[in-house]
């Protein structure tokens, strides 16, 4: 270990006071957040809270108004390697003719243009092991038209794995999935995150109190930041009103209803 | 009878031409009908016909005009669709119209008789001349080309761009490169199958083809084959009964993609039916 290294760079993200506007509505703003090395940090907040937003912002895939975002020292859409992402799932077109194992390679493609490019036999085996690792091997030959959306999931999984990251964003991983799906998912991130920084987007409450390590509540601005510890105040800021909140370890304990409204 | 009409000069020029046509709009026509940019393209092609106007108006080669404008048009809309937000539709729809009537302007203003236009929206199959073949030679090389040689990286940008930029590769260029290739597809295509028939070829194969194979390479061989024997067939058929080949041809493609959509419908409601 090397820990003379700047502080900058043990830090995976360092996001300052940024702001991300969308037709010149700011859909987050004031965000500051720092991610260390080896952190797994949970993102809730509410449907168009921004969570999808934010994450895009760190890659690069949209620009930001102002503020400032580095990944290990590096701006976004410069980060080679560094970073891969598991989209909402939402997002992507399930009848595209391809291949489960097709799209896992895809994850393996360098930044250059080679010409007639092959995937080498190394990239199959490559490809072969992350398919195990989320445990979908044998569908590799499927079409991805005839995938569950559990199946589809760990697929997007193995593909940002293909990457080889020091940082894996995902969002929504366990979206649409039955719960022995959504438990393999957990204990696989739990895994990678020994030697990976993980930031998950997650609507799962009961997962974000037993898994993650810290946890960022993000409502068009950042609610909180901190221990994974929720209290009624900050579920209040972020969801507007309170919810039923299944806290850590303590299976099914609901935080006190409280009739005021702002 | 079908031999003794092989012999003639302009059908096997025609004979080649629809097969280059099909290569080329089976190709391009399985990008674009998968990444959901038939309107655009559609808009490319009829911008172009500004450029014909054009042409006539000033004097030059009127394909010229057309290549130059379907080229802005295409970087345009490219441009607009990358900003996104600002209903793209509707801006290219205005693009689409502007074109159309910029050419019908610019032949109106243009002195002398007025030339016959329709060859371009339908084309005119049956004269096509050996320079005619050349260029499409060219263009049906450089398209083939283009997509085999950067085949997994289209393959990679069409399924999931974002994830394509964040592996670094350059999905901007890959895009301004689509729609370059699109505009010289539909600038070679109009004067011998017409803006019409170029935009049927982009569309009834590959949406036929999306029927019969999940793979999307064989996607792109079924498309190329299916729209050679629409080609083919129409030509035959316009022939016998002497009318334009180009609208033959649509109505055959558009009939057959009918008849294979209700096919594989009833089949598939069939099927639901069965395991009920
Ligand atoms: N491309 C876009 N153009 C304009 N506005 C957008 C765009 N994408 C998102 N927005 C808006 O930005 C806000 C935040 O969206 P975002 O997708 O980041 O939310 P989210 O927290 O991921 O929500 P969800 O939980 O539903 O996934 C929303 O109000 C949304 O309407
Ligand atoms: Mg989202």
């Amino acid at each position: 270990m090397n820990a003379l290294n700047h502080t900058d760079h043990n830090k995976a993200v360092c996001i300052e006071n940024l702001m991300v506007k969308y037709n010149e509505t700011p859909v987050i703003s004031g965000v500051s957040l720092n991610v260390e090395s080896g952190d797994y940090l949970g993102i809730i907040g509410p449907n168009g809270g921004g969570k999808t937003t934010l994450l895009k912002a760190i890659i690069g895939l949209i620009p930001y108004a102002s503020g400032n975002i580095t990944v290990y020292g590096k701006k976004p859409g410069k980060l080679g390697r560094l970073i891969s992402y598991v989209p909402q799932m939402t997002t992507l077109e399930r009848t595209f003719p391809i291949t489960v194992s097709e799209v896992v390679l895809t994850g393996t493609l360098n930044a250059a243009f080679k010409p007639f490019h092959q995937y080498t036999k190394s990239d199959k085996e490559k490809a072969d092991e992350l398919l195990h690792t989320v445990g979908i091997y044998k569908l590799k030959e499927r079409m991805i038209s005839e995938l569950s959306g559990g199946e589809f999931q760990k697929m997007l999984i193995a593909r940002a794995l293909a990457v080889n990251p020091k940082l894996m964003l995902l969002d929504e991983p366990t979206a649409s999935v039955d719960a022995n799906a959504r438990d393999q998912i957990f204990s696989l991130l739990n895994e990678l995150n020994r030697h990976m920084t993980i930031i998950l987007v997650t609507h799962d409450l009961s997962a974000v109190s037993s898994h993650v390590k810290t946890l960022a509540c993000l409502n068009g601005k950042l609610v909180y930041h901190g221990v994974t510890e929720l209290n009624e105040a900050v579920v209040n800021a972020l969801y507007g009103c309170p919810i039923d909140l299944i806290a850590h370890g303590v299976p099914h304990r609901v935080l006190k209803m409280h009739e005021e409204s702002e | 009878m079908l031999l003794s009409i092989l012999q003639y000069q302009f059908i096997q020029n025609a004979i080649i031409a629809s097969i280059f046509a099909s290569i080329v709009c089976g190709i391009i026509g399985v990008i674009i009908v998968e990444k959901k940019l038939v309107m655009m393209s559609g808009g490319i092609a009829h911008t172009s016909y500004g450029g014909v106007g054009l042409g006539y108006f000033l004097g030059f080669e009127p394909i010229i005009g057309a290549f130059l404008i379907s080229m802005l048009a295409a970087l345009g809309i490219c441009f607009i669709k990358r900003r996104g937000g600002t209903r793209s539709d509707v801006v290219i729809g205005l693009f689409w119209s502007l074109g159309m009537a910029l050419g019908i302007l610019f032949i109106a203003l243009m002195p002398g008789y007025p030339p016959d236009l329709s060859s371009y929206l339908f084309g005119s199959i049956l004269s096509v001349t050996r320079a005619d073949l050349y260029l499409m030679a060219g263009v049906t090389l450089i398209v083939v080309l283009v997509i085999s040689i950067l085949f997994h990286y289209w393959k990679a940008y069409m399924f999931d761009e974002e994830f394509a930029y964040l592996l670094g590769i350059k999905t901007a260029w890959l895009e301004y490169l689509l729609f370059i290739l699109i505009a010289m597809s539909v600038v070679v295509l109009i004067r011998v199958v017409g803006i019409i028939l170029v935009l049927a070829l982009f569309t009834a194969p590959p949406a036929i083809a999306e029927r019969l194979t999940k793979s999307l390479k064989l996607r792109m061989i079924f498309s190329v084959m299916i729209g050679s024997v629409f080609c083919l067939m129409g030509l035959f058929a316009s022939y016998i009964i002497n009318i334009a080949s180009g609208a033959v041809i649509v109505i055959l493609a558009a009939s057959v993609y009918l008849m294979v959509y209700i096919v594989t419908s009833v089949k598939k409601s069939m099927r639901i039916k069965k395991s009920c």
